[in-house]
């Protein structure tokens, strides 16, 4: 039989082998008063490593507000919850599976997608959608396209078959991410406020149930081995820790799993994710204030001579554990077996507050449930900022933040058309094309063109979702780039009318114990604290990344924002198109100057002094506020994020969505640059019929939110034409021969926006 | 009226199609895979999914399912039967519609709505749509690309069973001829690969797809064929 020691050079300690420091074994010694015998090392490694147990992030993520009345379940659980009346709820959770898509891509990305599926469905909620947002390096190079289309085909590989609609999400390129991408995945769930599962075991002599396929040697030491260290040339030989996925497994798990808690078969219910039948036993254990005894010999296996450490600590997917009073056995076995499934009991729930591993008869391992899952190490580190915030521009490239764009000769169209063309602003349906957004038969919205939208079957309701990060800004200042991402995700929910209710969040870091990257990761949670905040959302769990590092750096610090929010009436919803000949087009909120992070700085080159836009949380609410109150009140015809590529990129998209023209007139005060491609926050472009233009700048005015008057929206051309004192005067003196105009016809920039990532990713000339 | 939709292991769009009956005025109930009887069901809908994963080929497994049997009986006594996308493919590996679907020929999934254009319209599925009308439906499928011999096709064609062909631009699958969906030549038994069923309301982007459904309950309801 193979062991863990067997395999362990003789000059080399176990517990380094296994990922743990010496420190972290005193610790353990200390919890248990004695040494661990090598299985309890191997069950310590996957529940101490940094996916498990939060050890360097813990301090800070108790920091942010976790509170609000529409919560029912919050951090420390499978997945937030939150209310939306009329006695249903909404499950959501974003989480990572970075590292095992770098490895493998489908397989990493499809098992990203199972996992955080599983977290929905131990809820007791069934799931009804999905977002990823993912960051890949520079899609010319080769190694870079392998990663976009085996990621984007193992998430459509397992998110199509099991029949939850993927409705949205990100994609960004930064050569920051090129040997590690990421992959985060969002999925949102619906469940009865009285079908609301727990994953605490309770109840003595109760029955842990293992659910699900056998249990075999894929995945092992995934969350130590994978998760927890940076990566380098040897990566590929971790490709044995990479789970693999049966979505088909994961549909039946579903079926299964929701007829057991609609039935109310189960006492408590989840998922095997990160440390397997390790995390869940311990988990649940802990949760639920009892211990469990877990006999290894009764879990079904794939394959023969596993090690008892290998069954403990296995990733292998689709499967869950529930707790079951004995005589409900029977008929959780009968449906079960209806699915299809294998179920095995394979544990008793104990009162001796420990996690007790029992083979043959023999017990193998006893740790404190606690010591493993609820007071794992914490680990204070050392935070420390950058001497140098920014890097010195190249020498030649041109400081057009200062001068703005006409001076320097260059065409706004043209600009407009390049940043409409590049990866990170063109259309995603290269992407999205590959997912099935419309099974499920709610889709209103599928994210392409904002917010993603769900009715809710059986009442007026819909569930708005958007997630978003700002990596561009965070190198500068990730606190400001946090609570970018806070405000944006919000604001997409809340121009669709929609009232934000909770936000899960998925941070993805360097190495915690590199100062610089920790100060990042500290700078993160406070600024996305400082967000939430003010604009009163709880935060109701998410994940943390840690480790997001490789030969080629650190990537981007990547806070990453998912957000649902509740229309109470699916009638009023605003959607971010141009809607009608005719119709007024106005700016509401201020802009602000800044192009530091921006895709016009990445398109033009930025000046040594710039800096990113600044954000005011109090204009942010009152905007947020005010677009909710005009879109009840039926004021708005449209309603149009301002972000990626500023003012102009937004009207372009707003025209190209609706297949309309715009004849606008735009006052600038600022460099037209700013004016027309910065991307300060807390801004909205809204098109009203004309006879309501006057009730709008009415609430607009009650609220104090700028309201800009631009145009009306007509013809088959976009059309905007600088106006005021930091436009083309300047320019005409010095007898520069200008373009002032953005002149192009939507169809123009509608194939620019279209053919971006097909041909980024070399598939058209 | 009853239509029954079976649940395969797998199946994912048999909500939606259960949904998209009920609003065309049928009763309609989920028939399990494993049970030999229709339960009753004037008509059935195998509706789309992966049944069995698609594992080996699609529909190729589900084609044994016990359900199988009593839905050739009730084909066979001249019962309407309608397979989408997955329900589609479950067909043809049944024998039940002629010809094969591929992968598509961009072997990549495909998603997106399309238009169909419904070659015949005085069939139990097709009664209701209006002559040269064109269907706005979405498609979601890997294997969709509509392939039979080509004199095979001459023949099937002669013979009036092409019921849907993509319209133009449409085609997104590489099926031959632009073939979307087929009728058997009794015209009792009909598969298509766009999904009707998620075309049913305005609110979600189309309600064409309710054309078919309010055809095939209509068409049970008027002339009493059923089991």
């Amino acid at each position: 039989m193979s062991s863990v020691v067997a395999e362990s050079p003789a000059d080399q300690l176990l517990h380094r082998r296994l990922g743990l420091t010496d420190a972290e074994l005193a610790a353990i010694e200390a919890r248990l008063g004695r040494s661990p015998n090598d299985l309890e090392l191997a069950m310590f490694s996957v529940m101490w490593s940094e996916h498990c147990s939060y050890k360097s992030s813990r301090p800070l993520l108790a920091t942010l507000p976790t509170a609000g009345e529409d919560v029912l379940a919050g951090v420390g659980e499978q997945a937030g919850v939150v209310s939306i009346g009329d006695g249903l709820a909404v499950a959501f959770k974003i989480e990572s599976h970075n590292h095992p898509s770098a490895v493998e891509p489908y397989q990493g990305a499809a098992t990203g997608i199972g996992g955080i599926l599983r977290d929905i469905v131990a809820m007791g909620a069934r799931p009804v959608a999905f977002l990823d947002a993912l960051k890949f390096g520079d899609p010319a190079e080769p190694g870079v396209r392998r990663l976009v289309r085996g990621v984007v085909r193992g998430i459509g590989g397992y998110g199509n078959c099991v029949g939850v609609p993927t409705v949205g999400g990100e994609l960004w390129f930064d050569a920051s991410y090129e040997r590690n991408p990421l992959v985060n995945a969002m999925c949102v769930g619906i469940v009865e406020h009285d079908r609301l599962a727990r994953a605490a075991a309770t109840g003595v002599g109760n029955l842990a149930v293992l659910i699900g396929s056998p249990t075999g040697r894929d995945g092992i030491g995934g969350a130590s081995v994978l998760a927890s260290a940076t990566f380098d040339d040897s990566s590929a030989a971790m490709r044995p820790s990479v789970q693999i996925g049966d979505p088909f497994a994961g549909k039946l798990l579903i079926e299964a799993s929701l007829e057991l808690v609609s039935r109310v078969l189960v006492v408590g219910l989840q998922d095997l994710g990160a440390a397997g039948l390790t995390c869940a036993s311990s988990e649940m254990a802990e949760r639920g204030g009892t211990g469990m005894r877990v006999d290894l010999a009764a879990v079904p296996r794939r394959e023969e001579g596993m090690a008892p450490f290998e069954v403990m600590i296995s990733e292998s997917q689709e499967r869950m554990l529930a707790v079951v009073e004995p005589p409900r056995l029977s008929a959780v076995e009968e449906v079960c077996r209806r699915w299809g499934l294998p179920a095995a009991v394979v544990g008793t729930v104990t009162d001796d507050g420990h996690v007790v591993v029992v083979d043959g008869g023999q017990e193998i391992a006893r740790v404190p449930a606690v010591a493993l899952a609820g007071e794992a190490i914490v680990i204070q580190r050392h935070a420390q900022p950058p001497a140098r915030k920014r890097a010195a521009p190249a020498p030649g490239v041109p400081d057009l933040a200062h001068d703005g764009l006409p001076e320097r000769g260059m065409d706004p169209g043209a600009v407009l058309e390049a940043l409409l063309g590049s990866p990170n602003l063109g259309s995603r349906g290269w992407v999205t094309e590959q997912y099935d957004s419309t099974v499920g038969s709610d889709t209103l919205a599928d994210g392409q063109h904002g917010a993603a939208v769900l009715r809710i079957k059986g009442t007026s309701k819909a569930i708005v979702m958007a997630t978003d990060s700002q990596p561009g800004v965070a190198l500068a200042d990730p606190a400001l780039a946090a609570a970018m991402a806070v405000a944006e995700c919000a604001r997409n929910v809340s121009i669709t009318g929609a009232r934000p209710l909770g936000v899960t969040n998925c941070l993805n870091f360097g190495d915690p114990g590199d100062p610089e990257a920790y100060w990042q990761l500290a700078e993160s949670v406070r600024g996305m604290g400082d967000a939430c905040r003010a604009l009163g959302l709880p935060v109701t769990g998410g994940n943390v990344s840690l480790y997001n590092e490789s030969q080629s750096g650190r990537i981007a610090p990547t806070a990453q924002v998912g957000i649902v929010g509740l229309l109470e009436d699916v009638a009023l919803l605003v959607r971010p198109a141009f809607a009608a000949e005719g119709d007024v087009v106005a700016l509401l909120g201020e802009t602000s100057p800044g192009l530091v992070g921006s895709e016009y700085e990445r398109l033009a080159g930025g000046a040594p002094d710039d800096r990113p836009p600044s954000l005011d949380l109090a204009a942010e609410a009152r905007l947020q506020q005010t677009v909710r109150r005009a879109a009840a009140a039926r004021l708005l015809r449209s309603a149009q994020d301002v972000s990626g590529g500023g003012l102009a990129v937004a009207l372009a998209e707003a025209c190209i969505w609706g297949s309309h023209g715009a004849e606008l007139t735009l006052p600038v005060a600022l460099p037209p640059a700013v004016a027309l491609f910065g991307e300060s926050p807390s801004r909205v472009v809204v098109s009203v019929e004309p006879e309501r233009w006057r009730d709008l700048a009415a609430v607009c005015a009650e609220h104090g939110v700028p309201c800009l008057r631009l145009g009306t929206v007509g013809g088959g051309r976009l059309r905007v034409r600088l106006s005021g004192d930091g436009a083309t005067g300047a320019a005409e003196e010095r007898g520069v021969t200008v373009a002032d105009d953005i002149d192009r016809s939507v169809e123009d920039l509608r194939r620019a926006w279209q053919q971006a990532l097909p041909r980024a990713l070399g598939e058209v000339a | 009226m009853k239509v029954g939709v079976v649940v395969f292991p797998g199946s994912n769009c048999d909500r939606d199609a259960l949904h998209a009956a009920r609003l065309a005025g049928a009763e309609a109930e989920l028939l399990w895979h494993d049970d030999p009887d229709l339960r009753g069901a004037d008509a059935v809908i195998l509706p789309g999914g992966f049944a069995h994963g698609d594992y080996l080929r699609s529909g190729a497994i589900a084609r044994f399912s016990p359900i199988m049997g009593a839905v050739r009986e009730h084909a066979a006594r001249g019962g309407l039967v309608l397979g989408i996308c997955n329900g589609f493919q479950v067909l043809t590996e049944a024998g039940l519609l002629p010809g094969a679907l591929l992968r598509n020929a961009s072997l990549r999934f495909e998603h997106g709505w399309v238009d169909v254009l419904a070659e015949r319209t005085d069939t139990p599925f097709t009664a209701h749509v209006p002559a040269g009308g064109v269907l706005r439906m979405p498609i979601a499928h890997g294997e969709g690309c509509y392939f039979l011999p080509d004199d095979e096709l001459d023949a099937l064609e002669s013979r009036g069973q092409v019921l849907f062909r993509y319209a133009a631009s449409s085609n997104r699958n590489g099926s031959l001829r632009d073939v979307a969906g087929v009728i058997s030549e009794r015209g009792n038994v009909a598969g298509l690969m766009p999904h009707p069923e998620r075309a049913a309301e305005r609110l979600l982007g189309s309600d064409d797809g309710m054309l078919l459904m309010r055809s095939l309950v209509e068409s049970v309801a008027r002339t009493g064929v059923a089991a």
